[in-house]
């Protein structure tokens, strides 16, 4: 019987720091068995949990995207146990991962829509792994346009600064990345709250979906912005947190009413979230 | 499959140490002050006689604590780092004595342990590997209320053979093939005699009526979510609760669990052990963020999670059997029945 | 005791509408036999709910840390003592509380009495007073209640309440009684057998905590047991890790514990870990003369550092 707590045993391939202050790390992941991998089939918006042997499991958003091959990468905030133990880990070590878990972004409701992405802080992995994957030649005709909101306090706290600039350069994407300030002289793009930008840049709410993952604070002022702009609750997407252990739904730890973050959720629509109570 | 009859002397011992011919068998021992449900050593152990355990008998299925995985940890060991599963011992076994209640209780547990796409590797073959045989309860405790919550002192539900208790002997339904055939490696049996049948309606008549009504879970059932988690009859209800966790560890219908990893030297091991909600760290965020962190907020939890949501979630019957436990061990009397009868009533937000 | 229900329903009232508190922590009757629910009232009506009898064994001090605004609390000689602790400790301030003294006559143990019924069910008990009427479905007993203590009530040396606003009663004579005659047979046993007896009592612990939480002396935010960095012990039920909890627990009370009974009160596999508790009780008494709670401005001993504090490890 396939034992679901049996995390599949990965070796790191890389270790980036992604931000100036050194809390965010993305780790590049492979499978020692190539059967594995083909096992750990995921869609976007998933998350799994990486398992670290003496030490414990986290569970974090897969940051890569089904359509690229060979690795899985995980952007890892530095917070507890184990993940203080996991930013001293190096490239050759030995983890492991269990997944892919949760349910994913709807992408069978998004196919022939605009996509309105809105992220802040370390909250964009799963974002990143739905940009690779919109964007990618198989995958862009099935989407109209993707307007992307990105901030974070100040330019050394972004993450994947290379590919914020590659995917800025593009014509099939429009990036808006902000940060709330800069002390750069050579920022070139915006400066201003997440909710700010969204507002000023105002993508239409026409045969658009919204999904919007960050902190709190974020999330709460920028769904009256797209309230306003016409994105009724059905059409809001977000990604939620949790604690959770088994990640299963059998734990029982990570329930919002009914619901199981880690096996109905993490991905609610705002219409879903607003019959359940309120304790997230 | 049709009843079967056994006097009480050739029972004890002879059919109970046949079965421990067989399988290991798990039975009502008394120990202290209490009865438990312990692996027999001997047949004489077994306490047939008992009312019920103060613990549920859910250590059969989860243990309290249990290995999960096993690894190395040392530095020139290639394996290092890498899970290995913990040996288990999924033989056959018999849960002897144990009352409808929690039978019950471990179906609607197998909800949440056994689903279309995740199975619970241990707690499956544990039950797959189990015969349960059931004994009717001919004296409900005071603080029984099974027969509200959908189950009853000869309630069939989750047995494979429900005995009852005849004075002189055991009559025996046989309610599946796995108990048909487990009970073949035992003798002694007989066919039922026409008055013990007769007697067998009435004695579950009156064991039914000396069992007090309690709330309707329907009633709760039919109550909006939201409407039942903004009610104000939380912040009384919670003022006694001292978050001890006894409830839920004593309750066989609670199943929530904690994965932790224990290291020794160049070893470890990955362990689960029961949690409880009652307990402010079951949702503490690494980052220090924690949605239930007022204990009002874990008391509704309880409640509405039992109640309610499990109700809502398998649209079926509420997650307790109303086996009176948690209002027997509760250090401060927070009475289940009294809870869920402010939860069923949209008017009463006053004690009973 | 009936008097004492009497009592605390009228100043409870009295105090509401007066609006000198906002809440009265007291007793309700409970739903099953010889158990009463911790109960807090708000209003002069819900107080008319409030009891007093034998079974008010657990601790309502257990309440009182970092609570607001201003309330009465009904409280026996035990649960006094623990209100100093919690005023020298900083949990509540002293302007807050106004202490409704009950000068205590012991409580109930109901595990004894069920005992003695030999699994007999009980559906109702009366507490008369002196003694208690049992009844079930087909008997009927009455009990002396002097025989059927709490085990700390019946070793009591502090039933008058040590700290209080309103005496509820005329104060009860103090019994003069040899608290630790039990602790001394442990301390006189060799090693190896100590070893068995504490495994032996602490090996049906579940570790469900429900000692601690009902311990007005464990009050803090994060216990040594759910801390993770670093991770002090396990949470199994492993003997060590047992053994640690209720060892720790008990150093962590030490001087500080009133043995009030609430944590054999709530345990529900039955342990008597007041065991540890009363043997430190005992070392505290010894080594620095002092009694938790006893005197108000007095610091407990493990918190206080005294040029002159005996140093028996020294040589």
């Amino acid at each position: 019987m396939n034992n679901p707590y049996l995390p599949y045993p990965v070796r790191i391939d890389s270790v980036i720091t992604e931000t100036e202050d050194r809390n965010l790390k993305t780790f590049k992941l492979v499978f020692l068995d190539p059967e594995d991998e083909k096992k750990f089939s995921y869609t976007p918006g998933q998350f799994a949990i990486l398992s670290v042997a003496g030490l414990g499991e986290i569970p974090i958003g897969i940051a890569t995207s089904p359509t690229e091959q060979g690795f899985i990468k995980f952007t890892v905030n530095k917070v507890g146990k184990v993940t203080n133990h996991l930013h001293n880990m190096q490239a050759g070590d030995i983890m492991g991962v269990r997944g892919p878990m949760g349910n994913c972004y709807p992408w069978d409701l998004l196919e022939g829509k605009n996509v309105v992405i809105i992220g802040g802080g370390f909250a964009f992995t799963t974002l990143r792994s739905s940009i690779v994957y919109m964007i990618d030649p198989k995958n862009r005709s099935k989407f109209g346009k993707i307007d992307v909101v990105y901030g974070a306090r100040f330019p050394g706290l972004l993450l994947y600064k290379d590919e914020l600039a590659q995917w800025e350069r593009r014509s099939d994407i429009n990036m808006h990345i902000t940060v709330d300030s800069s002390s750069d002289p050579n920022w070139k793009y915006n400066v201003g709250f997440v909710p700010a930008v969204t507002k000023q840049k105002a993508p239409s709410a026409e045969n658009s979906y919204a999904i919007i993952c960050g902190p709190p604070i974020m999330i709460k002022f920028t769904l009256p912005v797209l309230t306003e702009l016409g994105f009724p609750p059905e059409r809001i997407i977000s990604s939620l947190e949790m604690r959770m252990k088994c990640g299963i739904g059998i734990c029982g730890r990570c329930n919002i009413g009914t619901e199981y973050v880690c096996k109905d959720g993490p991905v609610f629509t705002l219409e879903q979230l607003s019959k359940l109570p309120t304790e997230y | 499959m049709s009843d079967i009859y056994i006097e009480k002397g050739n029972f004890i011992p002879g059919v109970i140490e046949r079965l421990m011919g067989r399988y290991r068998v798990h039975g009502p021992v008394k120990n202290g002050r209490f009865h438990e449900f312990s692996l027999l050593k001997n047949a004489a152990e077994a306490d047939l006689g008992f009312q019920n355990t103060r613990l549920s008998p859910k250590e059969i299925f989860h243990p309290q604590a249990e290995r999960m995985f096993e690894f190395s940890l040392a530095k020139d060991d290639p394996q290092a780092g890498i899970l290995k599963e913990a040996d288990k011992d999924f033989s056959p076994r018999v849960v002897l004595g144990i009352r409808p209640c929690d039978a019950k209780a471990f179906q609607l547990d197998d909800a949440n342990f056994i689903t279309e796409t995740i199975k619970d590797p241990w707690w499956a073959r544990r039950r797959e590997a189990a015969t349960m045989i059931g004994l009717a309860c001919d004296s409900p405790c005071p603080t029984c209320f099974c027969t509200s919550m959908g189950s009853g002192p000869y309630d069939t539900a989750g047995l494979d053979v429900l005995l009852v208790d005849t004075g002189d002997g055991y009559v025996a339904e046989v309610l599946s093939e796995r108990g048909e055939n487990t009970l073949l490696v035992t003798s002694g049996w007989s066919s039922v005699s026409s008055s013990v049948r007769a007697s067998l309606a009435d004695k579950k008549k009156a064991a039914e009526r000396s069992i007090a009504g309690t709330f309707d879970p329907a009633a709760i059932a039919k109550r909006e979510m939201l409407e039942l988690y903004n009610s104000p009859i939380w912040e009384e209800v919670q003022f006694a609760c001292i978050n001890c966790g006894t409830c839920t560890f004593v309750c066989p219908t609670c199943w929530c669990f904690d994965i932790q990893e224990e290291v020794y030297e160049d070893k470890g091991e990955r362990l689960r052990m029961w949690d409880s909600c009652m307990f402010p760290l079951f949702t503490l965020h690494g980052s220090g963020h924690n949605p239930r962190n007022q204990k009002t907020q874990r008391v509704r939890q309880r409640f509405m999670h039992k109640l309610k949501y499990y109700q809502d979630k398998y649209n079926s019957g509420p997650a307790c059997v109303g086996c009176g436990r948690c209002v027997q061990a509760c250090p401060v009397n927070i009475d289940i029945r009294q809870v869920g009868r402010q939860m069923a009533s949209p008017d009463c937000a006053c004690p009973a | 005791m009936q008097v004492y229900s009497e009592k605390i329903r009228e100043a409870a009232k009295r105090l509401l509408s007066e609006k000198r508190v906002d809440a009265v922590i007291g007793f309700r009757r409970g739903t099953v036999p010889f158990m009463n629910e911790p109960f807090l009232a708000k209003t002069p009506e819900q107080a008319d709910q409030f009891v007093w009898d034998g079974n008010c064994g657990i601790n309502l001090a257990n309440y009182l840390p970092k609570m607001t605004g201003n309330i009465a609390i009904a409280a026996k000689g035990c649960d006094s003592r623990s209100i100093v602790i919690h005023l020298l400790e900083n949990q509540i301030k002293r302007e807050q509380l106004y202490v409704l003294g009950i000068p205590c006559q012991a409580m109930t143990d109901k595990a004894k009495i069920q005992e003695k019924l030999n699994g007999r069910q009980i559906l109702q008990a009366e507490d008369m007073g002196g003694t208690v009427r049992v009844s079930g479905r087909d008997f009927e007993q009455t009990f002396e209640r002097a025989d059927f203590l709490q085990q700390n009530c019946a070793i009591c040396t502090h039933r008058n309440p040590v700290i209080y606003d309103e005496l509820l009663g005329e104060p009860v004579k103090e019994q003069e009684i040899d608290r630790y005659e039990d602790i001394r047979k442990i301390e006189s046993m060799l090693s190896e057998e100590k070893r068995l007896y504490f495994d032996d009592l602490i090996k049906p612990c579940i570790r469900c905590y429900a000692c601690r939480n009902a311990c007005p002396a464990c009050y803090c935010p994060t216990c040594f047991v759910d801390e993770s960095k670093p991770q002090w012990m396990g949470k199994t039920t492993d003997p060590t890790d047992t053994r640690t909890f209720h060892f720790l627990r008990a150093f962590h009370v030490a001087g500080r514990c009133t043995d009030c009974g609430s944590c054999e009160r709530s345990c529900p596999v039955g342990i008597k870990m007041r065991m540890f508790t009363k043997k430190l009780e005992k070392e505290v008494k010894e080594l620095y003369g002092y009694e938790a709670g006893v005197i108000q401005d007095q610091r407990p001993p493990l918190d206080t550092y005294r040029p002159d504090d005996p140093e028996p490890f020294l040589g």
